[in-house]
């Protein structure tokens, strides 16, 4: 339990302001959704015939999966994009089904005789709504409103995927790094802010049911209260002051870049900085910051080439850097200067046999490897610029076919003898840690896949200082600083903000 | 002096009323009148068309042929939430609203009547009064804590509220038990004394019916095959007639 306080402790002010999100985003699509879903639930119970198709609607909506749904919704207008507003979206829409069912239950159970009661009386069918069947439905709709706050409670959590904040970010945080403290840290308050929403809501609803018999003035008073806790905290969640807005896909070095950019414009430009840190992958990203949903974020060279241009392999690093900083330039995204290391495929072998037999480039390789063994991760076997072309290209033959293996093993599976060459990641953290050496690709196979800062344009002529303060970034992270950074944060379960705050210090 | 001074006009009229409920003609050429302060009572076996008369009356229903007239204006020339409030209506069931105290179920027309509160708060006691709860000890409960005769008083209550000219009754003491129905007769008797309100009631119960009414109107099949005082109906050879006589025997 003492890291989790520990992590808690270190974090404080950011945990309060991600438990602030995610309370004012349950609460804000919960207020909207029944303002949605009451006249709908009411127009259930009273015309089955439109109010059923629409029952049926928000059924189906309930049973999308929550981040297929943020899938569905990105690419809209007005509600899509990043951010709170296409999770708000989403969130109203689940909220929905409990609201309108309950709703029209809540008004359908109520005794016929009331109702005849109520007509017989001379009361219009406003008077009987307002006066008699809202009241007596009361308490099941603010049951519906109960189930559908309790399921936003988890719901939201998904919602930082797309960079709507919350305590989700812990959780994406801790299962990029595979952390089980970072994911409690963020778990643990989901869990217990659902069983205290439960418990406030169920205060209300017996305030609120005819059956407590409460006080006109008590029931108020609750209210009051509630909204005004409600105010505060989406206050301090959401500075109004202008923020520049640094995004990262979901996965460690991202992470690590995300917040080395974000540091280096507070410390260098003086500005303030949101991160909007683990995002769903590239796509998400660039979407984001061609809307200024984020302002920024490091993309690799040959990823953007090929995944967000949709433009053929190229091996010349320098033709790729030229051809995207166009393509981006033409489109409202701007590329900065290349951080300096290219996060591409690494042959690796061991350090020791790379000392005893001086091998440093892939041309040297195929003088070995008639007695070597290898192994490489499925997709590498299988993709265009892998293992064929690379064999071709350096004439490479080993005493039996290649292995498969999963890519988070082979490291250790090369450490440990059982093969003798493997295919990783340029930039693993391991590569340092267990004294593997990584072969420079001479004939410059592998395409390049330089990490190169994006700046959403617009931003960057508002403010020409990022552009400057990351130019101080510009070729000083090299490979070897990047996997010291990567094993840091997942091989010794550093935070990486104190380990980008160290890097940026020993630049100085 | 105009001749129309000696005649009282009927406060409902019913003239060769038809009306159907879905598919089903509930009513079949159904004509009779009840003149102010008369109590008229229906009565007839289960589905013989008897609270269909009454939705009649204040135009919870509209005939399919024929006309309701109300104080001599037909009810489908009213405007229904005026009528309804000049009609009291008592059920069996009662229907008081239960997220209301007994004091807020009583003060429901007057208060859509848009009534001074001062004045719905007297009114309130003096009919809690009139219907022997003492407004001190009954005002702020609640229906779910009374028995079935008081909730049935308080029901009266309700329809007497804005001293509506008519009242409609649909089995109000139907499902009390018997020492508690008497005790309402009693009651009811001595308000209408006092009251002499136009009162259509249904009951099954021809016992009840000689009790409480001055006319009895009896329903079969839709039809309304005798409408006379007890000592006529007593005399009458129609067979429904004297099918429920001898029920109630």
């Amino acid at each position: 339990m003492t890291p989790l306080f520990d992590f808690w402790a270190a974090h404080a002010a950011e945990l309060w302001r991600l438990i602030g999100q995610h309370v004012t985003l349950v609460i804000v699509s919960t207020a909207a959704a029944v303002v949605v879903g009451v006249p709908v639930g009411i127009m259930g119970a009273r015309r089955p015939r439109i109010g059923g198709p629409l029952s049926v609607a928000a059924s189906i909506i309930q049973t999308i999966p929550s981040l297929a749904l943020f899938g569905f919704l990105l690419p809209l207008p007005l509600v899509g994009g990043i951010g709170a507003r296409t999770a708000l979206a989403a969130l109203i829409l689940y909220a929905l089904l409990p609201i309108i069912r309950t709703t029209s239950a809540g008004l359908r159970s109520i005794d016929p005789a009331i109702l005849e009661a109520a007509d017989a009386m001379g009361m219009t069918s406003r008077q009987r709504l307002v006066q008699v069947e809202l009241p007596l439905a009361l308490p099941s709709i603010i049951a519906g409103i109960r189930v559908a706050a309790v399921i936003g409670v988890g719901t939201v959590t998904i919602a930082a995927a797309i960079g709507a904040g919350g305590l989700g970010e812990y959780i994406y945080r801790g299962l990029s790094m595979v952390d089980a403290t970072v994911i409690l840290a963020g778990a643990v308050p989901v869990a217990v802010l659902a069983l205290l929403v439960d418990a406030v809501l169920l205060v209300l609803e017996r305030a609120w049911s005819w059956r407590s018999r409460g006080q006109k003035a008590s029931r108020v008073a609750v209210v009051v209260l509630l909204l005004a806790v409600a105010t505060g905290v989406a206050l301090t969640a959401y500075p109004q002051d202008e923020r520049i807005i640094v995004g990262s896909k979901n996965f460690t070095e991202q992470v690590i870049l995300g917040e080395l950019t974000a540091q280096a414009i507070e410390r260098y430009a003086g500005l303030a900085v949101d991160r909007r840190l683990n995002l769903g992958g590239t796509f998400i990203c660039d979407r984001a910051i061609q809307t200024g949903d984020i302002d920024l974020y490091v993309e690799y060279s040959g990823t953007a080439l090929t995944a967000v241009f949709k433009r053929p392999v190229v091996r010349d690093p320098k033709a790729v850097l030229d051809e995207i900083r166009t393509l981006y330039a033409n489109t409202g995204r701007s590329m900065l200067a290349p951080l300096g290391f290219n996060n591409t495929f690494a042959i690796l072998v061991r350090g020791e046999d790379a000392r005893a037999r001086g091998l440093a480039r892939l041309s040297q390789l195929s003088a070995h490897t008639p007695g070597w063994r290898a192994a490489f991760g499925y997709e590498f076997l299988e993709r265009p610029d892998g293992y064929k072309g690379l064999a071709a290209t350096y004439g490479l033959r080993f005493s039996e076919p290649p292995r498969v293996m999963d890519l988070t093993l082979i490291y250790r599976a090369l450490a440990d003898h059982q093969v003798d060459v493997v295919a990783g990641d340029a930039t693993a953290g391991l590569i340092e840690a267990l004294e593997l050496s990584a072969l420079e690709d001479d004939q410059h196979y592998f395409p390049p896949y330089d990490a190169v800062p994006i700046v959403h344009s617009a931003t960057l002529l508002r403010h020409p200082e990022i552009g400057a303060a990351l130019g101080r970034l510009a070729g000083r992270v090299t490979a070897a600083e990047m996997r010291r950074m990567n094993y840091a944060v997942d091989g010794q379960r550093r935070d990486a903000t104190i380990v980008v705050r160290e890097f940026l210090d020993s630049l100085n | 002096m105009n001749a129309a001074c000696y005649t009282v006009a009927p406060v409902i009229e019913f003239d060769r009323v038809h009306a159907s409920r879905g598919d089903r003609e509930v009513l079949r050429c159904v004509s009779s009148h009840v003149e102010a302060g008369e109590t008229l009572a229906l009565v007839g076996r289960s589905g013989a068309g008897k609270s269909t008369v009454l939705k009649l009356i204040n135009r919870m229903l509209e005939p399919s042929d024929g006309s309701v007239r109300v104080e001599g204006r037909d009810t489908r020339a009213w405007d229904s939430t005026t009528l309804r409030r000049r009609t009291g209506y008592v059920l069996q069931e009662v229907g008081l609203f239960p997220h209301m105290s007994v004091g807020r179920n009583v003060g429901v027309v007057p208060t859509l009547a848009a009534w001074a509160p001062e004045r719905i708060a007297a009114r309130t006691h003096e009919l809690l009064e009139l219907v022997g709860l003492p407004p001190a000890e009954f005002e702020l409960r609640w229906p779910d804590q009374l028995s079935g005769g008081q909730r049935q008083r308080v029901g009266v209550a309700r329809a007497l509220a804005a001293d509506p000219p008519i009242v409609l009754m649909d089995e109000p003491f139907g499902s009390l038990d018997a020492v508690t129905r008497a005790e309402l007769h009693v009651e009811f008797r001595r308000i209408q004394e006092r009251l002499r309100k136009t009162v259509v009631l249904v009951t099954h119960d021809m016992r009840e019916a000689f009790a409480l009414a001055d006319r009895i109107g009896v329903l079969d099949e839709g039809r309304l095959v005798a409408c006379d005082a007890r000592a006529g109906l007593q005399a009458s050879s129609e067979p429904a007639v004297r099918l429920l006589l001898e029920a109630s025997a």
